[in-house]
């Protein structure tokens, strides 16, 4: 239930920012389609930790923050070797393991990789990642598991891990 | 006055947003092959979008129209690595190698045995 609401809260802030217009009529509009949006999205069973993650809400704008500092490195570091003339790169992949217990953790650190230029995740299967790095160091800085660690932590504060079937509301 | 100095400040952002989406640029023309020119194109729609929707967010001011940008930088930043998780995904499930500069296959490094501790 909740999660429903958290939804419903969401959608009308989403609608006020977006709209613009505070008529009567637009918010009527407005207020029907979030209620027809969170009626189906019931129905269809979607909202779920996975979709709604509010058990994730106290360390994720911590966690955004550390991530856009380490984007912004990371896009110095790639902008030097794009422009350094001997232009000095190292391909190498990488076999990762994560360290996250749900699929939505282990999709958040393999985002978080691919977001910071330098390194991308080729493939996820089976709570490993394959990550293709630039640089060698590049992916030393990887594999020594900060952001690994980062993610779990955000993924552990709340529900535990989910089972296959999901959470029900 | 303060006028200007925004000016000035969102001015230096977009010309700092451009600089990174014209280095992807470069990047994308200098690197190797298909993985490395990823990493140049993640260049462009992080901190290159992220500076031009900074500098514009400067010239909006407390209005609906930041939020709009804000919200736009959050869309790119859960698509746009999806995007290319699935590009990825598809070459190396199409048996595309990584190959280094001089055109030999790159080397595999494993370490799923455990964090790194060095």
């Amino acid at each position: 239930m909740l999660r429903v609401l958290s939804l419903a809260g969401g959608l009308v802030v989403i609608w006020l920012l977006l709209s613009g217009h505070y008529t009567p009529l637009i918010n009527t509009l407005g207020l029907v389609s979030v209620g027809v949006v969170v009626a189906i999205a019931v129905r269809m069973d979607v909202v779920d930790h996975e979709s709604v993650p509010i058990h994730m809400r106290g360390r994720f704008f911590g966690y955004w923050i550390w991530l856009g500092a380490e984007i912004v490195k990371a896009n110095i570091d790639v902008a030097k070797r794009v422009w350094s003339p001997s232009l000095p790169i190292s391909p190498t992949l990488f076999r990762l393991k994560t360290s996250q217990a749900g699929e939505l953790g282990q999709v958040i650190y393999a985002n978080s990789i691919t977001l910071t230029p330098g390194t991308v995740s080729v493939s996820l299967e089976d709570g490993e990642i394959l990550v293709h790095a630039i640089a060698r160091e590049v992916g030393d800085d990887l594999s020594a598991g900060e952001m690994d660690r980062r993610v779990t932590r955000l993924e552990v504060s709340g529900i535990p891990a989910p089972t296959p079937e999901g959470e029900r509301e | 006055m303060i006028a200007t100095v925004l000016d000035a400040v969102s001015w230096l952002l977009l010309i700092a947003g451009s600089f990174f989406v014209i280095t992807g640029g470069i990047g994308l023309l200098r690197l190797p092959d298909v993985y490395s020119r990823m990493h140049a194109a993640g260049m462009t729609d992080t901190l290159g979008a992220g500076l031009f929707i900074a500098g514009m967010a400067v010239q909006g001011g407390f209005t609906l129209v930041t939020a709009k940008l804000l919200i736009i930088l959050v869309f790119i930043l859960f698509t746009s690595p999806t995007a290319t998780y699935a590009l990825a995904n598809a070459v190396w499930s199409g048996g595309v190698q990584p190959r280094r500069r001089d055109g030999t296959a790159c080397e595999t490094i494993d370490r799923s045995d455990g964090p790194l501790t060095s």
